[in-house]
């Protein structure tokens, strides 16, 4: 489970696209797509390789104006997904 | 019935190859070398392919470092806004090759393995020294840092070097390996007896994924193609015919899959002729087993009929002389049973008598 020191990184042939055809926006990698919805565009959004997932949910929290916790519960779940897909690194 | 626009398109560039390995996914026609879409056909297929909704392109062959525009051809796909995908065995790329290809965009690269050693990969490549330089490119690939993917084609003949072929490719720092056990079209059709999977390995094969899958959780994501003679239900071939992808021939005739030309009554267009989009939604080709209005019993009453949509289309020709019946590997198609028994015997037969691929032919020379 990712933690809140923990920085989230995009690796190399991972990107996020917008498919103008579908009007989604999704995950590039290598022969594999995913479709991102709302919550899963904005989290990944966020990632630059430099700040920490807890970082990331404090913005994500101000922002949308919700509870950093329920932010980071939700988006753990995506994280860890893509991490087990390695379409996601943590680095600690 | 709504159709969708495609995920992805497999590119066969060329039907050269400096291998020859006996299950070669080319037809056994092979497009000749003069046929070969240019470079700026190439690119405007590549724009059309990105406009109709394709994310993922392939660019394959045939080997396609046979190509000398390939770094033009990456830079092209990259421009359409196309994520690009090098699908090579790694004869051709030199390291100052492959750093062009890096600054060119090329996001990925699927590695092919033909064995995990030299002599068991350079039989079956039909290639000598051919191990060697691959590994030396994987070293290049890896220095790079490419993303890299293995795709370890396995049969009766290596299927006992797999948990080489998974440790290797954590070595080479791999993200992906195929495991994809020979589907038998075309040339691997032709070498059936020297290839088949005995039912024991194919069990093996289950096994040993499943266990790779838990141990190497994290580092290493498995695709797994078993064995499909020794299976009850067939594979949901091309994620469905017209659904999901589409293949361009090195002469540009567009393709529901790679193997649809031993289809005999079907006609292909070509994007010489006809838009992509219009080959897509319009070809006949396409619409021929689109959907499930084509299915026969016992798939047209099966409740797994939009799981799997019959099966191959191609594998029901090959084996059942019918393209629309079901893929007799599945338990409800009535040849079900005498398809294993094949299999069996099959398994049992030669390993030296391999028939390599052949070569393209060139022009043909001026008349006198």
């Amino acid at each position: 489970m990712i933690g809140p020191d923990d920085i989230p990184v995009l690796p190399r042939g991972v990107r996020i696209h917008w498919d103008k055809v579908r009007a989604t926006w999704v995950l590039l990698a290598p022969e594999r797509t995913v479709t991102l919805d709302a919550a899963a565009h904005a989290v990944l959004s966020e990632i630059d390789g430099a700040r920490s997932f807890g970082a990331i949910t404090e913005a994500l929290a101000e922002r949308y104006d919700a509870p950093a916790a329920q932010i980071a519960a939700d988006s753990a779940g995506l994280l860890g997904a893509l991490r087990d897909r390695r379409f996601l690194e943590v680095v600690s | 019935m709504s159709v969708r626009p495609p995920i992805a398109m497999l590119a066969e560039l060329t039907h050269r190859c400096p291998l020859s390995c006996p299950y070669c996914s080319n037809p056994l026609e092979l497009a000749r070398i003069d046929a070969e879409l240019d470079t700026d056909t190439w690119s405007r297929v590549f724009r059309e392919a990105a406009e109709l909704g394709v994310l993922q392109l392939h660019l394959s062959g045939g080997e396609p470092a046979s190509r000398r525009d390939l770094t033009e051809l990456v830079r092209a796909a990259r421009e359409a806004g196309l994520y690009t995908n090098l699908i090579t065995s790694g004869i051709g790329l030199t390291e100052r090759r492959l750093r062009e290809l890096d600054e060119a965009g090329l996001d990925h690269i699927q590695l092919s393995l033909q064995g995990t050693d030299a002599a068991m990969a350079d039989r079956i490549g039909g290639y000598k020294g051919g191990y060697d330089r691959k590994m030396q490119v994987a070293g290049w690939i890896g220095e790079i840092g490419f993303p890299l993917t293995l795709n370890a084609v396995l049969h009766r003949q290596n299927l006992h070097q797999l948990p080489r072929a998974l440790e290797m490719a954590v070595e080479m720092g791999a993200r992906r390996i195929e495991v994809a056990t020979v589907q038998f079209h075309g040339w691997a059709l032709m070498n059936r007896d020297a290839l088949m999977p005995t039912r024991e390995q194919a069990r093996e094969a289950d096994r040993i994924v499943t266990e790779a899958r838990q141990g190497l959780k994290g580092t290493l994501v498995i695709d797994y193609v078993p064995a499909d003679y020794h299976s009850d239900y067939p594979k949901r071939c091309m994620g469905g015919w017209g659904t999901t992808g589409l293949n361009v021939a090195p002469d540009g005739l567009v393709l529901p899959c790679h193997a649809a030309q031993t289809i005999p009554h079907l006609t292909f267009d070509n994007v010489r002729d006809r838009p992509l989009a219009e080959i897509w939604y319009e070809g006949a080709a396409f619409n021929a087993y689109r959907g499930t209005e084509w299915m026969a019993e016992p798939c047209r009453s099966c409740e797994r009929k939009l799981k799997d949509f019959g099966g191959c289309r191609c594998q029901a020709m090959a084996v059942v002389g019918d393209a629309a019946a079901t893929d007799p590997v599945c338990v409800k198609s009535p040849h079900h049973g005498a398809l294993q028994v094949q299999a069996e015997a099959f398994a049992k037969g030669s390993e030296d008598a391999l028939t390599w691929r052949a070569a393209p032919k060139r022009a043909a020379e001026p008349a006198e």
